[in-house]
């Protein structure tokens, strides 16, 4: 007889339940939210806000489901769209602009779902509308410039062990020239001394004459690179959070590339406008005292209070920040490191040599905007630069292309002041390769072509599954539908992002999902036809075509990873669902038909099968 | 039914060398009509409340110099898609367009707007050629590692034959080659492989089955016929999925189910023609399917 022992028909049924649990997230309709960010200025919002914000909307008798406080954010979940819009309008006045405010969109999966982790699969921008920027990193610009940067400071530090020495830099090498064998030696010395990173040394040196050529190591490249590239992966989340978006997706993509993908934005030249910004750092000296009012401006601090006059003059801006780093001094208090490029450190070394024993100030400008919306909910945008003093210390040295901030009260200040310093300025010149915006309509449109291929795809292989193999191709449906709820499971659990594509892999899957059953009917036709009892054709069609089934899907599943490794985009999307959809084929196919079959056939006499 | 394929190998055989022919001289003349995606470029789709007016369109863009404009009609007729080169000499962007539109009074409703630039596209060409490589790779050490060699070149020479005809299919008759039509040809190659498999297991099945009497001829030809139907089934219940794709997945999906079902015809021909004539070539015969027998484990005890 053909039968599963109990445990195996209970665990292949508690997979199929665990599946319609985690797939069930998809079928709750989504609920208008608002999103609201303070901006990064703003004291942390505390429960007051909520508050505050509630006897607001309610005092407009704006009508809303739920509000709650998330990391920095607040959510206000709506019933209808009308309510979500005045709230909008009602907040963006509330708070003079300040607030940030983004139309979202809430899940309303009930909460004994959600707190067995259930939540509706992602949808990629090409279903969900937004915007997808693709920014490349020029790091051959960047090494270049830092090799040359580097020159400069190497000049600098064999002038303070007397050694006479002059550079030139010519992309990606660098001349250091002595006047003569007696410096070159020392010089050399040096720099074999000080030639080691953590995986090898950071020069290859050789030497010409009374020349030694530098070239960065390739491991050094490959770390500087990859900090540079992390680094600005730090700026642009910053920056990006201050477009309030609702998940932004800001990725590292390979070995040089930034992926930014701002879902429901629509107007890309804003975005592109706060992404692809540079310079918000200005270095200027303090005032002195008698300083005439035409040539000072006063600016508050930003974490103290208390206001300075600085010098009009821009010493040089956050363009010119190539790196900063907290650290600490010969006598363990904590300083940030601050490296310059090569026009920066001319430009600091000019102004700082006369001006030692002034102070140094450091401003931070961002760019506040402010945002209202009229009666027909048109976005109106006010903007204003806010200058503020991050940092006024004291000049002890002219400095050249590094130098540090010292006398901070705390490493954690430190920390702080480097992050700044380093945000302000991206690490490594980026340029745009890839934009891409795709409207709120068309994305709908995608979900609704989508769902209709599949529906429309699955409804064509069932009727032939029953028509060619009736109670067979009945349970092949059964496990068929198993097979697309553990996929929208499995795809909603991880938090893998559906794409039209991936609806594609899925259509793809549900047509191969057929196959295993094909092979396994058509093998127990076979034994039929060599007049095997009914019981054991179905035994030995299931286990005949195992292995079958097994090679042509991990054959399949390979090529599924492959274009996961390699592929980008779409071809990703595509092999995120078809791997899924393998995976989970191999056991419906296989495993929920048998169950089904045997629960048909196996606890009764068969005398005659007809497939 | 017994249907004697092995007879009608060498019909397949100059079909596909015909088609292959074919399809190399105009990969090498003619070349495919790449997408966006790999030339670099930018794109506009428009949606307009009724049906569109390319004449409009087009007359309000030629007041943009130096540029070719491509204004087709994309999936039903109230929706255009506007593509175009441009470079940063030019510096013609989504938006001079939009402006362009937007002064003769004839915008509409943006859906999708996309700029990508050239090296991104290189990058995807070089990427995806080594993913079909790599891909085919590994699939051969996977197969000689389960059959056989020759079947390794069976299933290969099956890939080369559905990948080459695919792209000379898109070649002949210009069809847009963008970024899904490549996912679709990755597709395939599993696809294909799938088929290829499937036959060869029912082979080495027989091969290895010491009841079985006859030539490797007879052998294979059994086979490809107890295999017949399932490929059969399952080609089409694939393609019935396509085909819903194909008329209700839109504009964007057509081309990748198209290729898609291109490739699900000739890798269910290939698997039976092609991978048997590789087979039938290389001199498969029961021989080769002896495993080499392990020397008898020699045992030494501790005392």
């Amino acid at each position: 007889m053909n039968q599963f022992k109990n445990w195996q028909i209970g665990l292949i049924y508690s997979v199929l339940i665990i599946g319609i649990i985690f797939a069930m997230p998809n079928f709750y309709p989504t609920k208008p939210a608002l999103q609201v960010a303070f901006g990064a200025s703003s004291s942390v919002p505390n429960t007051n806000i909520i508050q505050s914000v509630t006897s607001e909307l309610e005092s407009k008798s704006i009508e809303f489901e739920k509000i709650e406080l998330d990391e920095n954010s607040l959510k206000i979940i709506f019933d209808d769209v009308e309510n979500q819009l005045a709230a909008r309008r009602t907040l963006a006045e509330y708070s003079d602009g300040e607030f940030i405010i983004a139309l979202n969109s809430e899940p309303s999966t009930p909460e004994w779902l959600r707190s067995l982790g259930g939540k509706p699969v992602n949808l990629g921008l090409d279903l969900a509308g937004g915007i997808h920027f693709l920014l490349e990193v020029d790091t051959e610009r960047y090494s270049e410039e830092r090799l040359s940067s580097e020159g400069a400071s190497l000049v600098e530090e064999f002038l303070s062990r007397n050694i006479n020495a002059s550079y030139v830099s010519t992309g990606s090498e660098m001349k250091l020239s002595f006047s003569n064998t007696n410096n070159l030696v020392q010089a050399r010395e040096y720099l074999d001394q000080n030639n080691f990173i953590t995986t090898g040394s950071k020069y290859a040196i050789s030497q010409n004459g009374n020349t030694i050529n530098l070239q960065y190591t390739n491991e050094y490249l490959d770390e500087i690179i990859d900090y540079a590239v992390e680094q600005n992966l730090v700026a642009l989340r910053n920056r990006v959070n201050e477009l309030g978006v609702s998940e932004p997706i800001v990725q590292r993509q390979g070995t040089s590339r930034i992926v930014v993908e701002l879902p429901g934005v629509q107007d890309s030249t804003s975005a592109k406008k706060i992404i692809g910004k540079t310079a918000n750092l200005e270095f200027r000296l303090q005032a002195r005292p008698d300083e005439i009012f035409l040539r000072k401006e006063q600016f508050s601090f930003k974490s103290e209070p208390g206001k300075v006059f600085l010098e009009k003059v821009i010493i040089l801006t956050g363009d010119n920040v190539t790196n900063a780093q907290s650290g600490f001094d010969e006598n363990g208090r904590p300083q940030v490191n601050i490296n310059l490029d090569i026009d920066g450190g001319k430009a600091m070394q000019n102004a700082t040599k006369d001006n030692i024993g002034r102070n140094l100030g450091v401003l931070l400008i961002e760019e506040k905007t402010k945002t209202y919306f009229d009666e027909n909910d048109n976005v109106i945008q006010a903007k204003e630069p806010v200058k503020q003093v991050i940092s006024n210390a004291n000049i002890k040295d002219t400095l050249g292309t590094s130098f540090r901030i010292t006398g901070l009260g705390s490493s954690q200040e430190a920390s702080e002041l480097a992050l700044l310093l380093r945000a302000g300025a991206l690490a490594a010149p980026m340029t745009f390769v890839e934009e891409q915006t795709i409207g709120p309509s068309l994305g709908e449109e995608n979900i609704e072509k989508g769902i209709n291929s599949v529906i429309i795809g699955f409804i064509l292989v069932f009727i032939f599954m029953l028509i060619r193999y009736r109670l067979f191709g009945l349970s092949a449906n059964i496990a068929l539908m198993s097979n697309l709820i553990l996929v929208t499971a499995i795809m909603s659990a991880v938090g893998a992002t559906l794409t039209l594509p991936g609806i594609a892999g899925i259509v793809l899957t549900v047509g191969m999902a057929v196959d295993a059953n094909v092979l396994i009917f058509a093998r127990i036709s076979e034994e039929l036809k060599a007049n095997v009892d009914p019981q054991n054709a179905i035994r030995n069609g299931f286990s005949k075509a195992f292995s079958t089934i097994m090679d042509a899907n991990i054959t399949t599943l390979l090529v599924a990873l492959i274009l996961y490794a390699i592929g980008t985009g779409p071809i990703k999307g595509f092999a995120v669902t078809l791997s899924i959809g393998i995976v989970t084929s191999i056991f419906t196919a296989i495993l929920v038909t048998r169950s089904l079959v045997n629960f048909i056939y196996g606890y009764r006499r068969v005398e005659e099968l007809k497939i | 039914m017994n249907i004697p394929f092995v007879r009608y190998n060498n019909l397949g055989f100059i079909t596909s060398s015909a088609l292959i022919l074919i399809a190399c001289i105009s990969l090498l003349f003619k070349g495919l009509n790449l997408g966006q995606e790999f030339t670099g470029g930018i794109a506009l789709q428009l949606k307009y409340e009724q049906k569109a007016e390319l004449p409009k369109i087009r007359s309000s863009l030629s007041k943009i110099e130096n540029v070719d404009f491509k204004v087709n009609i994309f999936g039903s007729d109230n929706e255009v898609k506007i593509t175009f080169q441009s470079d940063s000499e030019l510096n013609i962007t989504v938006d001079t367009v939009k402006n362009q539109l937007e002064e003769d009074n004839y915008l509409g409703e943006v859906v999708m707007e996309a700029t990508i630039f050239p090296q991104i596209g290189e990058e995807l060409r070089d990427k995806g050629g080594i993913a079909i490589l790599v891909a085919m790779l590994v699939i051969l050490v996977y197969i000689i590692f389960r059959f056989q060699i020759k079947f390794g070149y069976g299933a290969i020479t099956a890939l080369f034959h559905d990948v080459l005809i695919i792209l000379g299919i898109f070649s002949v008759f210009g069809l847009d080659f963008d970024l899904s039509v490549l996912a679709a040809i990755l597709a395939i190659v599993g696809y294909s492989l799938n088929d290829s498999i499937v036959v060869s297991d029912r082979i080495r099945e027989n091969f290895l089955d010491e009841n079985k009497k006859g030539s490797s001829e007879v052998l294979i030809n059994d086979s490809l016929n107890q295999v017949f139907a399932r490929t059969i089934i399952t080609s089409f219940t694939t393609l019935l999925v396509l085909i819903s794709l194909l008329v209700a997945g839109g504009e964007d999906l057509r081309n990748f189910s198209l290729a898609l079902a291109i490739g699900v015809v000739i890798g269910s021909y290939s698997s039976i023609f092609i991978v048997v004539k590789v087979l039938l070539a290389t001199n498969l015969s029961k021989k080769d399917m002896e495993k080499p027998k392990n020397e008898p484990e020699e045992s030494y005890s501790l005392d």
